[in-house]
């Protein structure tokens, strides 16, 4: 169980594997006493989860900080509304041409932005970022439809729904019928996050995986050992981006509309924030920092004064009074500056993120109870400090 | 006809003349040394032979080709390894795997996209690079991670590194640099022991214990050119090389 949250446990990865699709499917029932069970975060928690996995096999294992990755959710959504407008609105011709797309986004952006590491890497790819979503938001308007966003239409082509979906028909994604909304539109998303992490498990695992963390450890040195390194980086860029426009097309599959918002620079922080929340180079930290931001945003969002005076009712009026005042601070609007909070103190005392925290809690337990006493695991799974 | 061919080899950078005209033939399966005091140009002399650095003018031939104009990885791929003054190694990651990338680069190449396998299923590869630890003497570490070594293993982990490729050419760029006694004459039964298996040595080295234990030939590096090259014996002797090093005290 441990391992799940390790850097690198050693075998059983479909038991891994099999575990967290119990998780995630199960989520409608352990997330209803967090008031989170209902679809439409749900969906949002399995989407932010590829994307935040997709990034972190670029940000985790060679240690490229991208601040454009969501030029590539953009690229992803756009292409999506393009397919259903043009062979109808089966997601799965979506999401593979969405792939492909953002795909060839990232090889032109990573093959001119690998070309610097460190900061100035971060700096090509942010304005990179910024192009794509000024071209979206005016420049393409033909194609992206400007600031209103693109959206399907009656009079579109969809080449293959013609037949079976008669007019003023609801313009929805579905496959044999089932329409990707509510409970199935999150069934669907959560079967491509266990996929994508079962993809992510086996790069992890993999030969090139190992190469990416060693460009991480010391590129130098892979150069000298023969190691051409530009191509592994790249690989790592597209092989991200991809996830990303996986994730970028499942939110059309929800909601066939696309903007060019998805595309500014905050949404690429956010992804950021997600995987070192959650704990940069683990399998599940990602998913879990995208859970974490995804659900503040809701919960915390939707506190008004009123929730709030029933939460602190307990309290005698006038103390209650000034505990809402400044609790209300941090939450509607606010929200961001309760993330804001959690993020301090997780980078502060939990370098290596929530999955850190897990890791720790674990090993307090096992050695307060006695069992699996092993100090040289120990020494493995704790990242140092300073890290 | 060496090995390696050094010829007539000049780099300045701005108006210090780092190497004047450097000559220099190693012959196959030789450990060839090359000493000389602080600033005379021989870490300057080997970056010109991986790539870190090009001469202004001269040609260095490994095997009847050139190496200048290649990129590192080019350099490494065509046998000529390196072994760093500070230890070059993947501190976060196993010594098992330190010793596995290299071996993985010399049986895929310079890039192979094997995202698909498991590292562990490349048994050839893991019994090697085993092996090669076990040469070293780091069998037992091997699932550590490499930041919390002395620096003599990490040395020892550099050299297995750099073995575990088969390379044609090893440089080694002061490998007893800052070590104990001890450690320096557990280095040098390595390299003899790794002697034996043909690969030419090029050692840069300030330790003369170290020198004249290994090399088969020594180039002496002072000011940029290269003063004497001869056999150890006779180098010991030699006034010029004294007169270089202490200003004329004994070695």
């Amino acid at each position: 169980m441990l391992t799940l949250f390790t850097k690198s446990s050693e075998k059983s990865d479909l038991l891994l594997l099999a575990l967290f699709a119990i998780v995630v499917f199960a989520m409608p029932i352990w997330l209803a006493p967090f008031g989170a069970a209902y679809p439409d975060l749900m969906q949002r928690f399995a989407i932010f989860g590829i994307f935040a996995t997709g990034f972190n096999i670029l940000f985790g294992l060679t240690g490229y900080l991208s601040f454009g990755h969501a030029a590539f959710l953009g690229v992803g959504s756009y292409t999506a509304v393009w397919t259903f407008k043009l062979l109808g609105m089966n997601p799965i011709p979506a999401i593979i041409s969405a792939v492909v797309v953002a795909g060839l986004f990232a090889l032109v952006i990573g093959f001119i932005s690998l070309r610097r590491s460190g900061i100035y890497f971060s700096i090509l790819t942010l304005a990179f970022a910024q192009m794509c979503y000024n071209l979206a938001y005016s420049v393409l308007t033909p194609i992206t439809n400007g600031e209103t966003g693109l959206r399907v239409l009656q009079d579109d082509i969809r080449l293959f729904d013609a037949p079976t979906v008669g007019e003023g028909a609801p313009l929805i994604s579905h496959i044999g019928g089932i329409e990707m909304q509510g409970m199935p539109g999150f069934y669907f998303c959560a079967v491509l996050l266990i996929v994508m992490v079962g993809v992510a498990m086996r790069i992890f695992r993999s030969p090139f995986g190992m190469m990416l963390k060693a460009v991480k450890t010391n590129q130098t040195r892979l150069n000298y050992t023969g190691v051409n390194t530009r191509p592994y980086t790249l690989a790592a860029f597209v092989i991200s981006g991809m996830y990303a426009g996986l994730a970028g097309s499942l939110m059309c599959v929800i909601d066939p509309l696309a903007g060019a918002e998805r595309m500014q620079w905050t949404a690429s922080g956010e992804v950021v924030l997600m995987t070192i929340l959650g704990g940069v180079g683990t399998i599940i930290g990602p998913i879990i920092g995208a859970a974490l931001i995804k659900y503040f945003e809701n919960i915390f969002s939707a506190f008004n004064d009123q929730t709030l005076d029933g939460i602190f009712s307990f309290l005698p009026e006038p103390l209650k009074e000034g505990v809402v005042n400044v609790t209300s601070l941090f939450v509607g609007d606010g929200w961001n500056l309760s993330l804001g909070i959690l993020f301090v103190l997780i980078v502060v005392f939990l370098p290596g993120g929530v999955t850190e925290g897990l890791n720790r809690t674990g090993k307090f337990i096992l050695r307060r109870f006695g069992i699996g006493r092993d100090p040289e695991n120990e020494e493995k799974t704790s990242p140092a400090p300073g890290e | 006809m060496g090995i390696l061919e050094v010829r007539d080899v000049n780099k300045n950078f701005g108006g210090l003349k780092a190497l004047q005209n450097v000559n220099l033939d190693v012959q196959e399966g030789s450990v060839h040394a090359i000493i000389g005091p602080n600033g005379a140009g021989k870490s300057t002399l080997l970056n010109c032979f991986i790539g870190r650095l090009t001469p202004d003018t001269g040609s260095v031939m490994f095997n009847g080709s050139t190496l200048l104009g290649l990129k590192p990885h080019e350099i490494n791929q065509a046998g000529v390894v390196r072994v760093f003054q500070t230890p070059e190694i993947f501190s976060e990651l196993s010594l098992l795997e330190n010793v596995m990338i290299p071996a993985f680069a010399k049986r895929d190449g310079s890039f192979k996209l094997n995202a698909w396998s498991d590292v562990g299923s490349h048994k050839a590869i893991r019994e090697k690079a085993e092996h090669m630890l076990e040469e070293v003497g780091l069998a037992d570490d091997r699932d550590k991670t490499s930041s919390s070594m002395s620096r003599g293993d990490k040395r020892r982990l550099e050299l297995a590194m750099c073995l575990v490729q088969d390379p044609v050419l090893l440089l080694l760029d002061e490998p007893t640099a800052g070590m104990s006694r001890a450690d320096t004459n557990a280095t040098i039964d390595l390299l003899k022991k790794i002697g034996g298996r043909g690969i030419t040595k090029i050692v840069i080295e300030h330790d003369m214990h170290v020198v004249f234990s290994l090399a088969d030939r020594i180039s002496v590096l002072a000011q940029g050119t290269v003063i004497v090259e001869d056999i150890p014996s006779k180098i010991k002797g030699n006034e010029k090389v004294q007169e270089a090093y202490l200003g004329g005290a004994h070695l």
